[in-house]
């Protein structure tokens, strides 16, 4: 059961190849930069855009197969899509708008309403059915959207960025809710997403797409610890090398400049990525004792940027990095841009583990 | 700053200082004469108009029978072009068969073809010779020409273009994403063009209704070269105001006053909702 699409994607000049299943009840968050794909998956789909090789499969349904000439269309599918623009019909009121799907099944305008009524209570809406789309606030005219794919009864749900529009107070707020309303949902969701956050806090899989390609299909927290690629790295706030473990030990040629001492796992060999949390490293005003760590390099600061109760400090040297140290340790060292200093992380902090992506560059 | 009271909207009209500047005269000169030649003839109307025998000329039963007909006609005419034009324009604004374009012109020509050659070219279809009316008048018995039915198609020929142009125009800028949201909750192409497209266009459908209505209702070369000018049966405002200036200048101008007043009056319906919403 669930969904399952295996094939080359096509839009314009734009092509992706990817294979994603995702099972009853699963929530799969589809992350990557603009232009990976992300849109164009969720759009193929839907059935808004023809697969070009490969079949897409919900259930025991063929919904595209070019090879057999199969191909349903959008309204054949039962399919939600709640668009990252949301799309609420301007001529039509809160109430209309979730029935539309009722009325296209050939309900009567009264039952529809009932139904749409109906859905409007369940998801907090019941006081905004006589609005007009332009009337509602962003966070409501989200949950109309999804209130209205839900109308539809669909067996597939795909959310593209649900909110991407809204803002920032707005978004934790839907975010809580919308979590709870995925939870409900019998079939395969796939929701896409460019925050990392949403990614983490709404999914049971990530699958992490870029230039039309799946470089990591993992749990959202395996995605978090190990990331594939220095998009998923940079999202996460993690720093990420990539390098040559040598044989026999566990140092790491760095592909940049510089060696790391890594902890690996057994059999672990070849081309590997290290990932270095910010907070892993510590910073020092001279060479430290080398006794202490394994790990110790010599850097210069090129910047310096607060977030919330801490200074991240943008370090180069080989290999570059970002660290995370108190304000008070900023005061203290007297570290401002320009300063040389000693960067030092033990090895137990710095996870090696297989490069099985090479994205060509 | 002791007087220092917020103005709150509302409590004193918002003066905002403006600095007059003065137009040049190469646009001034060239503004004044436009305006005088649009305005000027229908003043010298206004003026010349006989006011006292007024309600005598348009008690006429020929003046009667023509504001009747102009107005039967020109509805009928307009109701055509919606059923016909409103499909012909969805196409052409999302068709992408090819030969699109060429079916766009087409459309369009009749709006800079001389009403005259129009009338030509109708007689030459559906004239009692011509390449369809000799098969209506062969297997139908039915004769188009020098009938009320052919003022309607004149009309319809006509005015359609200006119908289909104003609408695919809406068609080909409205939103297609409404469509694609319409199409994944269940709409098949049919119930996507009746419940969204077609609602999101009306503005645009009824300035085009408007504008074709009125069109149809001046209409003078097509119809008196392909359904003559017989009273009460073709003869429509227009032909009528023609006929008049030749015997009786003071009836033509009475039947001007009264298409005036009915241009006039679409102006008004269409100034406010269409226009501006039209245009948008």
């Amino acid at each position: 059961m669930g969904v399952r699409l295996e094939g080359t994607l096509a839009r314009g000049g734009f092509r992706a190849e990817l294979a994603v299943e995702v099972g009853d009840g699963e929530v799969l968050g589809v992350l990557g930069p603009n232009g990976a794909g992300k849109s164009t998956l969720l759009r193929t789909m839907a059935g808004l855009l023809p697969l070009a090789v490969g079949s897409l499969r919900l259930g025991d349904r063929v919904l595209d197969d070019p090879a057999r000439g199969t191909f349903r269309q959008p309204e054949e599918r039962p399919v939600g899509l709640v668009f990252q623009d949301y799309r609420l019909f301007p001529h039509l009121d809160v109430l209309d708008n979730v029935a539309f799907a009722a009325r296209c099944r050939g309900l009567s305008r009264r039952e529809s309403r009932s139904r749409a009524a109906g859905w409007l209570d369940r998801l907090g809406l019941a006081d905004l059915a006589e609005r007009r789309p332009h009337e509602v606030s962003g966070g409501q005219a989200q949950r109309v959207a999804l209130a209205r794919a839900l109308a539809r009864d669909p067996e597939l749900l795909l959310l593209d960025e649900p909110l991407a529009a809204l803002d920032t107070r707005t978004r934790l707020e839907v975010r809580t809710e919308l979590r709870r309303h995925l939870a409900d949902f019998a079939g395969p969701t796939v929701l896409v997403t460019h925050d990392p956050l949403e990614a983490m806090v709404m999914t049971d899989r990530l699958l992490v797409l870029e230039g039309g390609r799946v470089v990591q299909d993992a749990a959202p927290a395996e995605v978090a610890r190990r990331p594939a690629t220095p998009f998923v790295a940079r999202l996460v706030g993690l720093n990420l090398y990539a390098g040559e473990l040598e044989r026999g030990t566990s140092t790491v040629r760095l592909d940049d400049g510089g060696t790391l001492v890594a902890s690996t796992e057994a059999g672990t060999a070849g081309r590997v990525l290290v990932g270095l949390r910010p907070s892993a490293i510590t910073l020092h005003a001279t060479r430290p004792d080398r006794a202490s760590t394994r790990n110790a390099w010599p850097g210069t600061v090129t910047g310096l940027e607060l977030l919330g109760d801490r200074v991240r400090v943008q370090v180069g040297g080989a290999p570059p990095a970002l660290v995370d140290v108190t304000p008070g340790a900023v005061a203290e060292l007297g570290i401002e841009p320009g300063m040389p200093v000693w960067l030092t992380a033990k090895a137990t902090e710095t996870d090696a583990y297989p490069d099985v992506v090479t994205l060509p560059t | 700053m002791t007087g220092a009271v917020p103005a709150g909207p509302g409590t004193r009209p918002e003066v905002r200082p403006r600095i007059r500047r003065r137009t040049p005269w190469p646009l001034a000169a060239p503004t004044v004469l436009g305006l005088a030649l649009l305005v000027l003839p229908l003043v010298a109307l206004l003026v010349r108009s006989p006011w006292r025998t007024l309600p005598h000329v348009l008690a006429q039963s020929t003046v009667l029978d023509a504001l009747r007909l102009s107005l039967v006609c020109a509805t009928i005419a307009t109701g055509l072009a919606l059923v016909l034009g409103v499909p012909l324009a969805w196409v052409l604004a999302r068709s992408e068969a090819r030969g699109v374009r060429l079916l766009r012109s087409v459309v369009t020509l009749p709006l800079v073809l001389p009403p005259v050659v129009g009338g030509v070219a109708l007689l030459f279809a559906f004239g009692r010779t011509g390449i369809v009316g000799r098969w209506l008048d062969d297997w139908l018995g039915v004769t188009i020409p020098f009938t009320t039915a052919a003022v309607v198609l004149a009309e319809t020929f006509v005015a359609m273009p200006f119908l289909v142009i104003t609408v695919e125009g809406a068609f080909r800028t409205a939103d297609q994403g409404y469509d694609e949201a319409a199409a994944t909750l269940g709409a098949s192409r049919l119930t996507v063009f009746r419940r969204v497209t077609l609602p999101l266009v009306r503005p645009s459908l009824g300035a085009g209704a408007v504008l074709c209505w009125a069109r149809a209702l001046g209409e003078f070369g097509a119809t008196i070269t392909f359904a003559g000018n017989l009273p009460g049966v073709t003869q429509t405002m227009p032909l009528a105001v023609y006929l008049a200036m030749q015997t009786d200048p003071a009836a033509a101008t009475a039947l001007s006053l009264v298409l005036l007043l009915v241009s006039v009056l679409v102006l008004v319906g269409l100034r406010d909702r269409w226009l501006s919403a039209g245009a948008r």
